[in-house]
């Protein structure tokens, strides 16, 4: 009898999935990614892939195009009406995946949310003083000093319907310390306004999302009505996906594999260039390093030593061993998709290992000395091969090091401030969540202070007080010729000083199948907006 | 007792993981909330402190939240127990359909060249890693031929409290490779173990009464020979199985097959303690009941074991 109902359920289950099915001429996009997004709350963590794909469900007021342009979201203008206000024009006739309308009470409602406790989007939040309702489609935003960077930081506050959420009880953004209570509904649920609706999932296997009819703008140009999305963790398995002609998209893809997809029939690779730099930062703030043979003193407190390491490592190299070409070579801390880049100032160190012995020499190095790198193994593109890379460089000139590759996990826990600071000479990459330099002022070149919260991500110690009244201009001034002289001025400090070794802005890399159209957008966010079938 | 000590030894090694903090905030976050974040998941606390909380919980069936998903565990876990079952059951029957009659045919025929060929599989089978096999089935079968689906579990239907991929052409489809890729180093252990077994027993003088009352070969050979050489198979068997759930992890991640040791395999990377613990002490579980069920196996095949 058991028997019978389960095969009763199993055959009328497999006849719902037949009636269920999409029609014929719907088109149905299926992609694959490294991980999967951590909630469906697009306040409780900050984090790429979370929010590029919370992007299609929820909409800021000021959105990117594929070309990290600002355009029109769910504001259709903006003004400032002083250095420190601005008047935002709502869109009208927008509404929630629930039929809800929205207005600004929804507006001023997810700003409250992100500040809120457990919010992860709190540094954001604080970007903004006041909100003031003018009417329903009208609203004031004030900073709390003239902030050149704010419209950037909106297109990731992503609107609430605040009736949903009151109703739901998800009035405070979901955390981690929810353990043990009841999570908030929003972890698992949706209401947004944006052109996609999540329809099904299941974290770390599937994610369905359907095309939301209603949605107000009928000029984007995807053609796709429903979006498979699957973590594939294995990256020789996700390009077997693709190969094997099951999923339309993959990415990333190693570059290493290139070759490969470029030559199988029906697939391609698509590299850009991605927004995010990597470079090498050296302890600079103790007065003898945790990890070297060197005792009592600081090499990389002389500038003659950091000088040596900027010209013994070939960009070059670099890029066209490991990287197969796909890189682009560095001399500044941002890329040129960042707002404030310039390209006069991006002059990579020249490589000259004769240079380095010499400079190493007359630091009193000459028979060079050992220090420890730490490095991720799985966290960048061919993070390890590039550190295994700049060993054997510097091992030409003298200097021998010992490679400490871990897993990001076991190597954030030892090098960010948690856990002290724990290094000596280190890999790191960075892309300003605003897309503005600023943020990479701040994290990474200001000093460090905690007061201030600023430095934070300044591993080394980096410090010059010029370059700190130099923030203090880029962070406020609203100028954009006197802006861009600033930050022009602390670029040139920062490379005279040799503060960072910038090495590259990595290759994005993903593979689509032929006939798929997408936008490759320099954040690696896959906008399903831009998403056409053949 | 045993589960008492894998959660300790467990959480032994949870010190050394990493950091979980950094994989839950965003790279904007302040220290100071950082520091909050660890505080308030208990995790300042010395590992006794941590450990008798866990315990503590666990003993009334609560494991937590996942700090990456934010599910609870127990939700987590049920949700993958089926397909990590599925997967290791079909694989376990698999092995023994193909195994056993493999090792009685190579143990009776050991000179022919059909035996030697089976035997020359098997070592292969035994030396292969497990990813490699699958990596393997997929670019042939996958990528090449396009006959068998890559990753996943295909269409699986809900019954509310399972979900099975047993009932549909494309969890089926699905099952192939991964099973095969689980089953086969299992398969070459359960050949080696019975034809070494049945040589023993087929020497011994029971036999070769048999033998010389006249008993047919093939009554012989699997009533008399085959029922002998079981007790240490199932053992060893009984084991098997239990290190298919627990082992599945490699075939898992290789197949992206969304089971418990992928899950698990991903709790590690996020260093998501609530789920590393849980897991490691259900897999414990399985391990107790799995020796238990054995126990009791033995005094159904042996009746020696039934006299007291």
């Amino acid at each position: 009898m058991k028997m019978k109902s389960l095969v009763i359920a199993g055959v009328s289950a497999l006849a719902l999935s037949a009636v269920a099915a999409v029609p014929a001429s719907a088109k149905t996009f299926k992609f694959a990614f490294q991980g999967d997004a951590q909630s469906l709350d697009p306040h409780s963590l900050n984090e790429t892939f979370t929010l590029g794909m919370l992007g299609n469900v929820y909409e800021p007021l000021i959105d990117y195009d594929k070309d990290m342009k600002k355009i029109p979201g769910l504001a259709t203008k903006w003004e400032a009406v002083s250095p420190t206000k601005w008047k935002f024009t709502l869109r009208q006739g927008v509404k929630f995946h629930n039929g809800n309308a929205f207005t600004a009470d929804d507006v001023i409602f997810t700003w409250e949310r992100m500040g809120s406790e457990g919010s992860d989007q709190k540094a954001r939040a604080g970007l903004i003083s006041k909100m003031t309702k003018v009417d329903d489609f009208t609203l004031m935003i004030e900073t709390p000093v003239p902030n050149p960077t704010v419209l950037n930081e909106m297109t990731n506050m992503f609107i609430m319907d605040k009736e949903w959420a009151v109703k739901n009880n998800a009035t405070k953004s979901s955390s981690p310390k929810d353990a043990g209570r009841d999570g908030s509904y929003a972890t698992t649920h949706e209401n947004g306004t944006g052109p996609f609706i999540v329809e099904s999932r299941q974290p770390d296997v599937k994610t369905v999302f359907v095309r939301y009819k209603d949605h107000w703008n009928k000029n984007i140009a995807t053609n796709v009505d429903r979006v498979e999305f699957t973590p594939i963790k294995q990256a020789a398995t996700r390009v077997a996906a693709l190969l094997s002609g099951q999923i339309d998209l993959v990415y990333p893809v190693p570059v290493q594999d290139w070759k490969r997809l470029n030559s199988a029939p029906g697939v391609k690779a698509l590299a850009g260039p991605e927004a995010r730099t990597i470079f090498l930062g050296m302890d600079q703030m103790r007065d003898e390093l945790l990890h070297s043979s060197v005792k009592g003193k600081n090499p990389f407190k002389d500038i003659r030593v950091r000088k040596a390491f900027a010209h013994a490592i070939d960009l070059n190299a670099i890029k066209k061993a490991i990287m197969r070409g796909a890189a682009t070579p560095s001399g500044l801390m941002w890329a040129p998709q960042i707002q404030g880049f310039n390209a006069a100032s991006n002059t990579p160190y020249k490589y000259d290992p004769a240079m380095s012995k010499k400079l190493l020499a007359d630091a009193g190095y000459g028979d060079g000395f050992t220090v420890t790198m730490d490095c991720p193994n799985n966290r960048y593109v061919n993070d390890e091969k590039i550190c295994q890379a700049v060993a054997g460089m510097m091992a030409k000139v003298g200097v021998k090091i010992d490679l400490l590759a871990q897993p990001k996990s076991k190597y954030f826990a030892k090098v960010l401030a948690q856990g002290g600071y724990n290094t000596s000479f280190y890999l790191l990459g960075w892309t300003p969540g605003s897309m503005d330099v600023y943020n990479v002022f701040n994290s990474l070149i200001a000093c460090q202070n905690k007061e201030k919260k600023a430095g934070a991500f300044n591993l080394g110690g980096y410090c010059n007080s010029r370059i700190t009244e130099l923030t203090a201009i880029v962070a406020s001034e609203t100028d954009v010729a006197k802006r861009q002289a600033a930050i022009d001025e602390s670029a040139k400090i920062l490379q005279d000083e040799v503060g960072y070794l910038p090495l590259h802005q990595q290759p994005l890399s993903w593979g689509v199948r032929d006939g798929v159209n997408v936008a490759q957008r320099a954040d690696n966010v896959l906008d399903y907006r831009d998403v056409v079938m053949p | 007792m045993v589960m008492l000590t894998v959660a300790l030894i467990a959480f032994a090694m949870f010190q050394f993981v990493g950091d979980p903090i950094a994989n839950m905030v965003g790279q904007d976050t302040s220290l100071a909330e950082r520091e909050q974040l660890k505080e308030d998941l208990g995790l300042n606390g010395s590992i006794f402190t941590q450990f008798g909380h866990f315990v503590k919980n666990a003993v009334q069936g609560e494991f937590g939240r996942s700090y990456r998903l934010r599910k609870p565990v127990r939700e987590l876990i049920a949700e993958r127990f089926p397909a990590t079952l599925e997967l290791s059951l079909l694989s376990a029957f698999l092995a023994l359909l193909v195994g056993i009659p493999m090792g009685v045919f190579t143990a009776l025929r050991r000179d022919s060249w059909l035996a030697q060929g089976f035997m020359t599989l098997s070592l292969i089978g035994i030396s292969l890693p497990t990813f490699l096999i699958g990596i393997f089935l997929i670019l042939f079968f996958g990528v090449m031929l396009q006959w068998l689906p890559t990753f996943g579990r295909g269409d699986v239907v809900d019954l509310g409290w399972w979900t099975t991929g047993f009932l549909t052409i494309s969890g089926w489809k699905s099952l192939i490779m991964p099973a095969i890729t689980l089953a086969i180093f299992q398969m070459t252990l359960i050949v080696r173990l019975i034809r070494a077994e049945m040589l023993e027993v087929l020497r011994s003088d029971y036999i070769k009464f048999a033998r010389a009352r006249g008993l047919r070969e093939r009554s012989i050979s699997f009533s008399h020979a085959l029922k002998n050489t079981l007790v240490p198979v199932i053992t060893i068997i009984g084991l098997q199985i239990g290190s298919l759930i627990a082992f599945a992890i490699i075939t898992e991640s290789v197949f992206q097959w969304p089971g418990m040791g992928l899950l698990f395999i991903q709790a590690i990377e996020e260093v998501d303690i609530p789920i590393m613990s849980a897991y490691l002490l259900l897999i414990a579980f399985v391990f107790v009941l799995i020796n238990l069920v054995v126990d009791v196996l033995y005094y159904a095949i042996d009746p020696r074991l039934r006299m007291d």
